[in-house]
């Protein structure tokens, strides 16, 4: 391989710049937030600007057809040694693939693998960076990421004056994978090898449900923090017991193993995605466990703190004390 | 062996706030400043690495760059069992995103060059989850995020790790060191600072660094230094749920009211 095989047009067509994707891929199979950044590309693209995805693992190849989308026009694929994700091939790539392509915008998903890459590459370069993205826009040639702020109680909109490239993590479930397959041209980069100072060694299974398939549940009841101590687990597993509910708790719950892992939503929990009716009890509301459930229709969030940052995601709010508010749905529920 | 840790004092919004006149960000009195919660676990992660240690002396030393304010942070993190504090400020660092401030932790990290430096796999705050990873960018430094994790042996020239995927699956990886880590909640269990330690704490000295002491431009830090800037904060649309009011009895009635309509609807209606 010489170089960019398919990208040497490129560097002749001055003024063609490109959106570049970056895919993120685990034990052969694509990650779904990938294809989000495809929709979010097209939004921002300027005229001409190509949409480019980059491919960067040890069988690259695998995995064109599954990022063969419409709206992308081009496929960088970049071989590495590492199967599985490691900071330093992946920045070496990645330092690389952005050297040659010159991107107006880099775009990766705001996910645990890009929270140990995507700032690393922007501190290096200086390039324009925000990250958990969810709105992005151009006004004028310039271009505005909005995030949040305050553990997600005030939107922030900013701007990279100066910035010829800006990286950008964007937030999951915001933008819609793009419907039909498209032809895009493939080519590759080739990339010196560097040394691995970061290896994977193994993928653990998160333990097995105790009884029941969170993903599967419609109607989950939800306990936080307020619950106060473990002695009052049982207070709401008889209460989701008598609505129908199955009972789910936040991230804090299951780290002091009050309930097992299996039942932990959110993000970094199990996905919910069958979930339709949410109530969340004594939950604050930490930003993977609001970005984890903000799918669900109908979330009502009761909470003794007026403040806490799950009333800007839930449909209803009710601020009063959990524990009353458990014996008072008992009592009028039978 | 010698641990770094990078805390941040972060900023919780009051119940009720207002926007700065500038628009760019919310007025100071309305913001409850307390240790970044994901910084107490990485804390914790190397008090216990101290603690656990057998013949290797270990230290840990806690760097925050912030303002005086800031002080209040460090010793709660010296009452946890910190051996020294570092806080790093001057008006030039006003206004730097995480890429800005890991320029100072980068210096500070060259400074007392420790084998491992812990943050926080994120704030409470702004949740950027960038501060570590681009430190250790600037050190050109192993990294590896969000830890759920950790054994190494002090003295040893690796350690392995667990990273938490989506989905609660986990990753086991191996670093060479030095290496910068960021923790996640759940790694360990924070311990309280006993009284003892807090009065304890009160007395000891906390080291404050200029920008000079530690060679970092100017230019490095605030918003030349940044990677972004702030155009404005505003108040989300659709920022507030329908808040249900009235009596416990009657907010029960609503809920239950919820429930009810909602479960028809999913069971189409046979319900």
């Amino acid at each position: 391989m010489s170089g960019m095989s398919g990208t040497s047009g490129t560097s002749g067509t001055s003024g063609t710049s490109c959106i570049l994707i970056i895919a993120e891929h685990r034990r052969g199979e694509l990650r779904a937030a990938t294809l989000e950044l495809v929709t979010a590309a097209q939004g921002i693209r300027r005229a001409g600007e190509k949409v480019a995805v980059a491919l960067i693992g040890a069988a690259p190849q695998a995995l064109v057809a599954a990022v063969s989308v419409a709206g992308v026009d081009e496929i960088v694929t970049v071989q590495v040694a590492a199967a599985e994700f490691e900071p330093d091939p992946v920045e070496a790539a990645l330092h690389a693939l952005i050297e040659a392509r010159r991107p107006s915008v880099v775009l990766v998903p705001h996910s645990i693998d890009a929270f140990g890459y995507a700032a690393a590459i922007a501190a290096k370069k200086s390039y324009g960076f925000s990250s958990d993205v969810f709105q992005i826009e151009r006004q004028a040639e310039a271009l505005i990421a909005t995030r949040g702020g305050y553990g997600q109680k005030v939107n922030i909109e900013v701007e990279f004056p100066g910035k010829s490239i800006v990286l950008l993590t964007i937030r999951g479930n915001v933008y819609k994978p793009p419907e039909g397959t498209g032809a895009p041209s493939v080519s590759s980069l080739a990339v010196a090898a560097v040394p691995s100072r970061v290896r994977s060694l193994a993928f653990i299974e998160p333990p097995p449900s105790d009884d029941v398939d969170m993903t599967a549940a419609e109607f989950i009841l939800s306990i936080g923090r307020g619950i106060g101590e473990e002695a009052n687990v049982p207070k709401f597993r008889e209460l989701a017991d008598r609505l129908g509910a199955t009972l789910g708790c936040s991230r804090p719950i299951a780290d002091a193993g009050w309930l097992p892992k299996s039942r932990q939503v959110g993000q970094s929990g199990k996905t919910a995605s069958a979930c339709k009716l949410y109530i969340a009890m004594g939950i604050s509301g930490a930003i993977q466990h609001l970005a984890g459930m903000k799918h669900v229709s109908t979330i009502i969030a009761i909470n003794s703190d007026a403040a806490a940052s799950i009333f800007s995601v839930a449909r209803y709010g009710v601020v009063a004390d959990i524990f009353e508010m458990a014996d008072a749905l008992q009592e009028r529920s039978s | 062996m010698k641990i770094l840790v990078a805390v941040k004092q972060v900023a919780a919004l009051d119940e009720d706030f207002e926007i700065r006149a500038d628009g760019k960000d919310v007025e100071a009195d309305f913001l409850l400043r307390d240790l970044n919660e994901w910084d107490d676990f990485a804390l914790e992660e190397a008090v216990r690495i101290k603690e656990a240690s057998a013949g290797t002396p270990v230290e840990v030393v806690v760097v925050s760059v912030g303002p005086d304010d800031a002080d209040e942070t460090l010793r709660k993190c010296l009452a946890k069992g910190a051996d020294r504090a570092i806080r790093v400020w001057e008006e030039a660092i006003e206004g730097s995103d995480p890429i800005a401030i890991a320029h100072v932790l980068a210096a500070v990290a060259r400074r007392e060059a420790p084998e491992l430096l812990f943050a926080g796999a994120q704030s409470s705050d702004h949740a950027f989850a960038a501060t570590g990873i681009a430190t250790a960018a600037l050190l050109d430094w192993a990294h590896a995020a969000v830890l759920t994790q950790l054994s190494v042996s002090p003295g040893a020239r690796t350690a392995r790790f667990r990273r938490e995927l989506e989905g609660g699956l986990l990753h086991e990886m191996e670093t060479e060191l030095p290496a910068v880590l960021t923790i996640q909640l759940g790694i360990n269990t924070p311990r309280y600072a006993s009284l003892r330690a807090i009065k304890q704490a009160a007395a000891k000295p906390i080291e404050l660094l200029s920008l000079a002491e530690l060679s970092v431009a100017a230019e490095a830090v605030g918003e030349a230094g940044s990677l972004s800037r702030v155009r404005r904060m505003y108040l989300p649309e659709k920022g507030r749920a329908e808040m249900i009011e009235g009596s416990i009895e009657s907010q029960a009635q609503r809920v239950l009211q919820i429930i009810r309509k909602v479960a028809g609807e999913s069971a189409g209606g046979a319900a």
